[in-house]
């Protein structure tokens, strides 16, 4: 499904990802772990398209096509779906609104018919049920005034209602309490599918307790140092990053540095 | 008693700081204006030029009664004593006032809507104010202006059993002589500014409202504006009066054709509220802009001032303002009634080369007044935007109250935003607030809107109309729909 290689990424002339390597496919969970300053980040900006980010070598290609070629929002009506880090507010756009007008642009330029507001209506009450969200959050403006919590939690709502075939999910355990974790972690689970990736990136093991991936990867100056099953976020949690650091780079070059 | 003054002046600019992707941004493509066709229609206008025989033939050609000549003569020798304002923050090429037509009118005026040129009912219906039967069915009254005189006023029947009278000014000197005398000029003195005096002069038609007392108008009425003959002014005058405990909403809408000359557009609104009555006026303007390099465009230059004359009476302003290559236009109350209410909301959208300052007064003279100003101001392309505003607190106004929210949006880094708030109170029990902010459409917003699937335009769109709701929400429903798309249309381009 997407297969990136060899992929180098300058922001604001800095080179940030340094030949990076990654094959996913439909139903995995891919795991990207790595210390501050990793390129953790770049690499869903990358894949979701945000200007500002160069990319100097290498190549991204999903579901056949260079991905790199194609517009924001022509990825997202081809399924990817980045949950930001950091969600931003749209000041008195209501929230309803904004999705309508979202999953109808993905579905025109896909061909599909759009959804007048009984049908997409619809659509929000299911996946509201599914999500144990508040009809509340419906009627406010995107993100607005939204708690951290709120905030990650709308970003799963508009996974679940966009049905992305490849979602990205940037650090979104972070800032979260249990609960909110575990709502986040039951958002994903459900829609686990043998037709959809997750790429789930996360600073701390303890989001994988709950989504249980099918790969970790370990993710150090911008390349991908060490790649194993669910077990490798395990040690990692025991052994820190150092443990990378020691076994991958010359000493003195130590991955958190960055 | 102290006497408080402050002026602020709060210059912001938006400079070659955005962040990186904003740089395309800016250039402006074409912009549609679809209200910019002429009709064509044969007219009588009198030949370029002002002197006094002008003001007496455009008052002779509306039969007007001796007092009203004599009016427009002392207004006219008056503004001879007058110089144009200089103190907005707008670059204006010098106005030749001879070179103007100051009257303009389709030949075969017509006596009732039933005889008007079918070409002029074409016209109206492109622009999509129904002014046949059939459309009627809309529900809305509708006086519509082209050029210099009113050509029909729809539902006059339905609107007089109720006593509500509704008609162009003309009809009202004619009909209603002792009204028009009674409140014509109470509100914007004839010597008021300059531009005032010049409409007081030659204004030529507009609309008169008179709701009776403790009359709930059972509609929203509506003017519909338009110029259309080349070389010519538009002067309208209109004059709402709501007595005790009377209601009613009031919308006008205004268009021109495109055109590579400035046009001139003077008007004075006039509005009176007695006791307990509410007037809520709202404006969507829509004069031709100008193309993207500043050619052509109306220069509007408006006197809007709302009276409320009585204890408890309401004034609301609403208005969106997307065309016009200059607009200069204060809506103002003047809140004399104790407990008295003054409001104004405005979104004011420049784009390409337009101009606009614009604002409001809100004069607090009776006690436990309250005012409220929301305004909006949208720049692009290379538009400047100013909001200048005053609140002012007489002496006597104890328990006055007011709350003051300006927002600036900026999109893309030639255009500007300006704010000058003046506040003036010399009542120390005044509460007087004032709130302020400028924003850029950020790249953050545009790219999360399209990391969702929703196309650049589209992302700004609405951006801009979630900036502008707390003011459309003032909107009647209708026209909220038209000033919403009215923003999209004057925004194509500004990202790309």
């Amino acid at each position: 499904m997407l297969k990136i290689e060899n992929l180098h990424v300058r922001v604001a002339g800095k080179e940030i990802l340094k030949g990076l390597s990654l094959d996913v496919k439909a139903g995995e969970v891919h795991a990207i772990m790595g210390p501050n300053g990793a390129g953790k980040s770049t690499l869903g900006n990358v894949l979701a398209g945000r200007e500002g980010y160069e990319v100097t070598q290498g190549s991204v290609v999903f579901e056949g096509r260079n991905l790199l070629d194609l517009e924001p929002e022509q990825r997202a009506a081809e399924g990817v779906f980045l949950a930001f880090q950091y969600p931003v507010e749209i000041p008195g756009v209501n929230n309803t609104y904004f999705l309508r007008a979202a999953l109808n642009a993905q579905r025109k330029h896909r061909g599909e018919a759009e959804l007048d507001s009984m049908q997409f209506l619809k659509r929000v009450r299911e996946k509201l049920a599914v999500l144990h969200l508040k009809d509340e959050l419906l009627h406010r403006a995107v993100n607005e005034g939204f708690s951290g919590g709120e905030k990650k939690r709308n970003e799963i709502f508009q996974m679940a209602l966009l049905e992305p075939r490849l979602a990205i999910l940037d650090e979104t355990d972070s800032g979260l309490d249990i609960d909110a974790l575990k709502m986040v972690a039951d958002g994903v689970n459900a829609m686990r599918s043998p037709e959809r990736a997750f790429l789930v990136v996360t600073h701390y093991q303890r989001l994988l307790d709950y989504i249980v991936p099918d790969f970790v990867h370990v993710l150090a100056d911008g390349v991908i140092v060490e790649s194993g099953d669910a077990g490798l976020a395990h040690k990692l949690e025991e052994h820190g990053y150092a443990w990378i650091a020691e076994r991958h780079l010359p000493a003195g070059a130590g991955a958190g540095a960055a | 008693m102290a006497t408080e003054r402050i002026q602020m002046e709060n210059e912001l600019r938006n400079r070659g700081d955005a962040p990186a992707g904003n740089e395309a941004v800016v250039e402006a493509l074409n912009r549609r204006y679809s209200a910019g066709f002429v009709t064509d229609i044969e007219s009588e206008s009198l030949p370029p030029g002002l002197n006094e025989d002008v003001v007496r033939a455009i008052s002779a050609r509306k039969q007007e009664p001796e007092w009203l000549t004599e009016w427009r003569l002392k207004a006219y020798r008056h503004w001879l004593t007058m110089t144009p304002p200089h103190w907005a923050k707008l670059d204006i090429e010098p106005i030749d006032f001879q070179a103007i037509s100051y009257y303009s009118q389709p030949k075969n005026r017509p006596k009732s809507l039933d005889e008007v040129d079918p070409k002029l009912l074409e016209t109206y219906d492109k622009l999509g104010v129904p002014l046949h039967e059939r459309a009627r069915l809309a529900g809305v009254a509708v006086d519509a202006v082209f050029d210099s005189v009113s050509v029909g006023t729809t539902f006059r029947k339905e609107l007089a059993e109720a006593g509500v009278i509704f008609c162009s000014i003309s009809e009202a000197v004619r009909e209603h002589p002792e009204l028009v005398q009674k409140y014509l000029g109470s509100v914007v003195p004839p010597g008021d500014n300059y531009f005032a005096a010049l409409n007081s002069a030659v204004f030529s038609d507009g609309s008169f409202v008179f709701v009776p007392k403790g009359v709930r108008c059972p509609m929203e009425l509506s003017t519909y504006f338009r110029i259309n003959a080349r070389d010519t002014g538009q002067f309208e005058r209109t004059l709402l009066i709501a007595e005790e405990g009377a209601s009613v909403s009031y919308l006008e809408g205004c268009t021109a054709p495109m055109r590579d000359e400035n046009q001139l557009h003077a008007a004075v609104v006039e509005l009176v509220a007695l006791d307990d009555a509410n007037i809520k006026y709202s404006t969507v303007q829509n004069w031709y802009p100008g193309d993207e390099n500043g050619v052509g465009g109306i220069y509007n230059f408006v006197t809007k001032r709302g009276d409320c004359r009585g204890a408890r009476s309401k004034i609301s302003w609403t208005q969106v303002e997307t065309g016009s290559a200059i607009t200069w236009k204060y809506p103002s109350c003047v809140l004399r009634g104790d407990d008295s209410v003054g409001e104004f909301n405005s979104v004011a959208l420049t784009h390409h080369r337009q101009q606009a300052d614009t604002g409001t007064k809100m004069i607090h003279i009776g006690r436990n007044t309250k005012s409220k100003i929301v305004s909006k101001g949208i720049s692009a392309g290379r538009g400047q935007n100013t909001y200048r505003g005053l609140v002012k607190v007489e002496k006597g106004a104890e328990g006055a109250r007011n709350y003051t929210q300006c927002d600036s949006l900026l999109i893309g880094k030639k255009c500007g935003a300006h704010t000058f708030p003046y506040i003036e109170v010399k009542n120390p029990g005044a509460i007087v607030e004032h709130e302020a902010t400028t924003s850029k459409i950020s790249d953050d917003q545009l790219f999360y809107c399209r990391s969702r699937g929703i196309g650049e335009e589209d992302a700004v769109s609405m951006i801009v109309d979630g900036f502008c709701k707390q003011v459309f929400k003032e909107l009647p429903m209708e026209f909220a729909v038209e000033a919403k798309k009215l923003l999209e249309v004057s925004l194509e381009g500004a990202v790309g």
